[in-house]
């Protein structure tokens, strides 16, 4: 099944709540799939880069990571730990030599950008939102996702959303059918998946049409020609929010929209504590047709 | 009239709340509130029974009902009234995906609109759509009426056996063996009162009559090599 949410402000009044309405939708999900949970969350864009990195042994990865990462980057370097997740902030300048520090170190990327920090383990939603402080986290579009696992293995990196992109990133609902095909085909084109996973694949083909060009819209689209499957996407960038179901649409999806938000979610449960949702436009969003907005 | 506030009472509790009172047969009402899209509200009443629920419902509302009057005072999810025998289900929203799926009988007044595989496989229910429906809908329905008064997308009545499908709007596209159909007498008979059943803001003159060429009931030899 798994449980998808997503919530993007228009305002800026509710920025600081955007953690804590973000979890909310999300445990109310979490009968849709309980292998495992993570969240993106777009903050404050803060100058310069956020890596976010992951270790199943924190206590000793992240033990002196902020003088190793100066030591190896050359620029002063900050490490916010934040349980088995941490967030190195730096110049963007020196984001290719610390991603190579990190990978060197064995330390898992979850995701880099100015304003995306990802946070995903194996548990359920309230178990993870609580362990990693989502609650607390304000900012302006985040995307939340709660697994069923169908097509890899139940892991860290087999959780959502994937990144495959700075400041981008995607949770998906359903199965890819040709991910193995399309994999090759990225590959090709010097795209690289790091899992087995078929999201991981879908989120790469959007990162590559958008490197290419496209726009988050013709990107989308472009997902309606090139995957095969059931799919429902919702993808996040550095400023834009982007939803798409396959033609067949057998995947639950439902939105809502009020002058403050845009609010995606599997089920309409997940919007029952939204403010304004009685006067919200809510709707099923149609098969093979994009949904994007972008500030 | 009695009260049940799913902010208070179990779903389990309230589901074996209202299927006593229908045994019972006393034609007792019910106001269902704060709902806050639960699944499975109101399943299963076999006897007749006045339940109103105040908000909108998750999955399976209303599901095999028998006699009950159930009114949804908001949107429903997927399959609502499925497997529905007979009684009166009635939405003031919008119904998700498969509604009415399976129904045999009864009637299911949807005023705003339905999504994709409204009343696929239905054996006998009547569904009226005051709005539009998805793609797929009626597909592989047997027995019964689909009334649209909005429009209809791909696909309808697709593989459709002896159903009748009235739609008062566009439809996108027919599914396999689902052609047009004249309007008769006695269509604009049905439709006449059923949109007056359901105070449906339609004249019977309005709308197209679809239903099954019936040329998928035997197995065609001229057709062998298209599979």
């Amino acid at each position: 099944m798994c449980g998808i949410v997503g919530l993007f402000l228009k305002k800026d009044d509710l920025r600081p709540k955007l953690g804590d309405m973000l979890t909310d939708m999300l445990i109310t999900m979490t009968e849709r799939g309980p292998d495992s949970a993570g969240i993106a969350i777009y903050g404050d864009d803060g100058e310069g880069v956020k890596i976010t990195v992951q270790s199943d042994a924190p206590e000793v990865d992240f033990a002196g990571l902020e003088d190793d990462l100066s030591k190896a980057a050359g620029v002063a370097v900050s490490v916010k730990v934040v349980s088995t997740h941490a967030v190195i902030k730096a110049p963007l300048a020196a984001e290719a030599a610390l991603l190579a520090a990190v990978e060197a170190k064995g330390l898992r990327v979850m995701g880099v950008g100015e304003s995306m920090e990802i946070y995903k383990e194996i548990g359920l939603p309230k178990d993870v939102a609580e362990r990693f402080g989502i609650r607390e986290m304000g900012g302006s579009h985040g995307i939340g996702h709660t697994r069923m696992a169908t097509e890899s293995a139940v892991t860290t990196l087999g959780a959502h959303p994937f990144s495959t992109a700075d400041d981008q990133c995607l949770v998906h609902n359903g199965s890819l059918s040709n991910h193995n095909s399309m994999r090759r085909k990225l590959a090709k084109k010097g795209v690289f998946t790091k899992t087995e996973n078929d999201t991981e694949v879908g989120a790469a083909y959007i990162s590559s049409r958008i490197a290419d060009g496209a726009s988050l819209g013709e990107a989308l689209e472009g997902t309606l020609e090139d995957l095969d499957g059931f799919f429902t996407f919702v993808t996040g960038t550095k400023n834009g929010f982007g939803v798409v179901r396959d033609p067949v649409a057998c995947k639950p999806a439902i939105m809502a929209e009020t002058e403050d938000y845009v609010a995606f979610a599997s089920e309409y449960r997940a919007f029952a504590d939204l403010p304004g949702i009685e006067a919200a436009r809510v709707w099923e969003p149609e098969p093979a047709t994009v949904y994007f907005w972008e500030r | 009239m009695t009260v049940l506030d799913m902010s208070q009472v179990a779903l389990r509790e309230l589901n074996s709340t209202l299927q006593a009172a229908a045994k019972d047969r006393k034609n007792e009402a019910f106001d269902i509130t704060n709902p806050r899209g639960s699944h499975a509200v109101a399943v299963g009443l076999d006897g007749p029974l006045d339940v109103t629920i105040k908000g909108s419902t998750g999955y399976y509302c209303a599901g095999m009902n028998k006699e009950a009057t159930v009114t949804v005072e908001g949107s429903t999810g997927p399959g609502v009234a499925e497997n529905m025998m007979s009684g009166v289900v009635t939405i003031e929203g919008d119904a998700s995906q498969y509604a009415g799926a399976t129904g045999r009988g009864g009637l299911l007044n949807i005023k705003g609109n339905a999504s994709s595989r409204c009343g696929i496989s239905m054996k006998g229910i009547d569904i009226v759509v005051h709005g539009n429906i998805g793609h797929m809908s009626a597909f592989m329905a047997q027995r019964g009426n689909l009334v649209v008064l909005g429009d209809a997308g791909d696909a309808l009545g697709d593989s459709l056996y002896e159903a009748r499908l009235f739609v008062r709007g566009k439809v996108k596209s027919l599914g396999a063996d689902c052609i047009e159909k004249e309007m008769r007498p006695e269509h604009l008979t049905f439709l006449k009162d059923i949109l007056e059943k359901t105070g449906a803001d339609a004249k019977p003159e309005e709308f197209k009559r679809y239903g099954s060429a019936r040329k998928l009931y035997n197995f065609n030899i001229d057709h062998a090599d298209e599979y």
